[in-house]
């Protein structure tokens, strides 16, 4: 098994829950994709299982986006491989809640 | 003396309010789980250390919290970090799945909607095993865990009981309402918007409606077996055949475990509430917060009035000592009242305007534990040796 170190940004509440700071580093399978990410994700951090997306189907919660590179990577299929960037490391993947208020 | 710990769930956080026996002098803590909703918390019978929390957002899905020292801790059962990688999650965190597929529901218009988990609003800790604990859900379900909260089972027998036909109230398709019978083991009681209320006498493998009484306006069938809006139960230990219901409108009480129900609104201000409790030591004496209507959904008259009954219904009184009785437009939620079991009986309820209210003498004085939380979802009490 090939693994690469990925950075991801996670949103407040998931840090909280997590404990760990806005930033978290973590080895994950090759190809780097969404989906790899976040069974690496849950793997490590269990307690964050189900909150970023559907236990069963793996479908993104809909309030939550992904973002990378300056993109919004949310409504790719999330077997894309994500870009080189993300899954080299050097830019962060990105979890983010959809906020609006007022 | 005794103490006392209140179990607050609101909208943005959960507080826990404790005093000694005077009941006068409050120690407020938290928010826990800061800018979540709390729908509920509650201790468990077998060890008051042990407190369940359901923690849920729209964005982030359901959480569930366990305490094991009385609130100053918490962790989420099955959610543990792993040091290293190591492939498939330890744990569970979290996972509410129904069983099989659980096809569709009526929706607000009448079309079949698929079953979609959405919450839990309700935990209810066995009365005599550490690490069992029900959870009532939306889209409606009863989950049952046996390890403490680390993995829930649906007990889908409750949804074979015309489940597809069920329909949401304005809240939302929930189990809101868990009852354990302390005589009988086999025996629970649960209520959901809007299918009405049913019982099981062999712990949840079958069930059966028990809404024969019930009356709902404009409900085409008058020997309807579903599709009554019950707003919340509530039984005295000692006399778990004798239950107490606050309807959509009506407030009811049956005498024979749900086999008949019959109207006790008496001379209530209105017909509407959410909340109703039975004093800790007296079965006949009830509590009920009316609320003006279905439409405006706070007190009646801007008077913020608990109403009392020591006769088990019919013959109310209002209870005003302490409570602001002009431009009050508070409501209080299904979840939001409950007892101690001091000698005095204590009695709590909070608001959406996000206070507390306390009277340690059964409803004849009232004083604020807190004024300025956020909207108060749901209140426990806990009665500490």
């Amino acid at each position: 098994m090939t693994t690469a170190a990925i950075r991801v940004e996670l949103p407040y509440h998931l840090q909280n829950l997590a404990r760990v700071g806005a930033e978290i580093s973590l080895e994950v399978e090759v190809p780097i994709t969404a989906s790899s990410i976040l069974d690496a994700i849950e793997a490590r951090y269990p307690m964050l299982c189900g909150t970023v997306r559907d236990h069963v189907t793996k479908k993104r919660r809909p309030f939550l986006r992904y973002f990378g590179c300056q993109r919004d990577l949310s409504h790719d299929p999330a077997d894309t491989p994500l870009p080189e960037p993300i899954a080299v490391g050097t830019e962060p993947f990105i979890i983010w809640g959809a906020l609006s208020g007022g | 003396m005794a103490n006392v710990r209140v179990l607050v769930g609101t909208k943005k956080g959960a507080f826990i309010l404790s005093a000694d026996g005077k009941r006068e002098k409050w120690d407020v803590a938290g928010p826990f789980f800061a800018g979540w909703l709390v729908y509920h918390m509650k201790g468990s019978p077998v060890d008051p250390n042990r407190i369940y929390a359901s923690q849920c957002s729209d964005w982030f899905g359901q959480v569930i919290q366990r305490s094991n020292d009385g609130g100053k801790s918490w962790e989420q059962p099955g959610g543990e970090a792993v040091p290293e990688p190591s492939g498939m999650p330890v744990g569970v965190s979290n996972k509410f799945v129904y069983e099989g597929d659980p096809g569709t529901h009526m929706w607000y218009d009448g079309t079949p909607h698929p079953w979609e988990f959405k919450r839990i609003w309700h935990l209810e800790p066995s009365l005599t095993d550490l690490d069992t604990v029900y959870a009532g859900a939306e889209d409606a379900a009863l989950f049952r865990s046996t390890d403490a909260g680390v993995s829930w089972k649906e007990l889908p027998g409750l949804r074979d009981q015309q489940g597809s036909q069920w329909a949401p109230g304005a809240g939302g398709l929930a189990v809101h309402t868990i009852l354990l019978d302390p005589s009988n083991p086999q025996r629970i009681y649960v209520a959901i918007s809007a299918a009405g209320a049913f019982r099981t006498d062999d712990g949840g493998a079958t069930w059966k409606p028990i809404n024969r009484g019930l009356k709902s306006k404009y409900l085409p069938d008058p020997n309807a077996e579903i599709g009554f809006c019950v707003h919340r139960l509530a039984l005295h230990p000692s006399r778990p055949d004798v239950v107490f219901m606050q309807l959509h409108w009506n407030v009811m009480r049956t005498d024979n475990a749900g086999e008949l129900w019959t109207n006790i609104s008496g001379n209530l201000p209105t017909d509407f509430g959410f909340p109703i409790e039975v004093h800790a030591h007296e079965p006949e004496t009830i509590y009920v917060v009316p609320i003006k209507s279905d439409s405006e959904h706070y007190v009646h008259d801007g008077k913020l009035r608990v109403f009392r009954s020591r006769t088990g219904g019919t013959e109310w009184e209002a209870l005003t000592n302490g409570l602001p009785q002009q431009d009050c437009y508070v409501n209080v939620l299904r979840d939001a009242m409950a007892t101690d079991s001091l000698d005095s009986g204590g009695i709590y309820f909070g608001t959406t305007g996000g206070q507390v209210y306390v009277s340690p003498d059964g409803g004849d004085h009232w004083t604020a534990i807190v004024r300025d939380l956020p909207a108060v979802l749901s209140v426990e009490v806990q009665t500490l040796p």
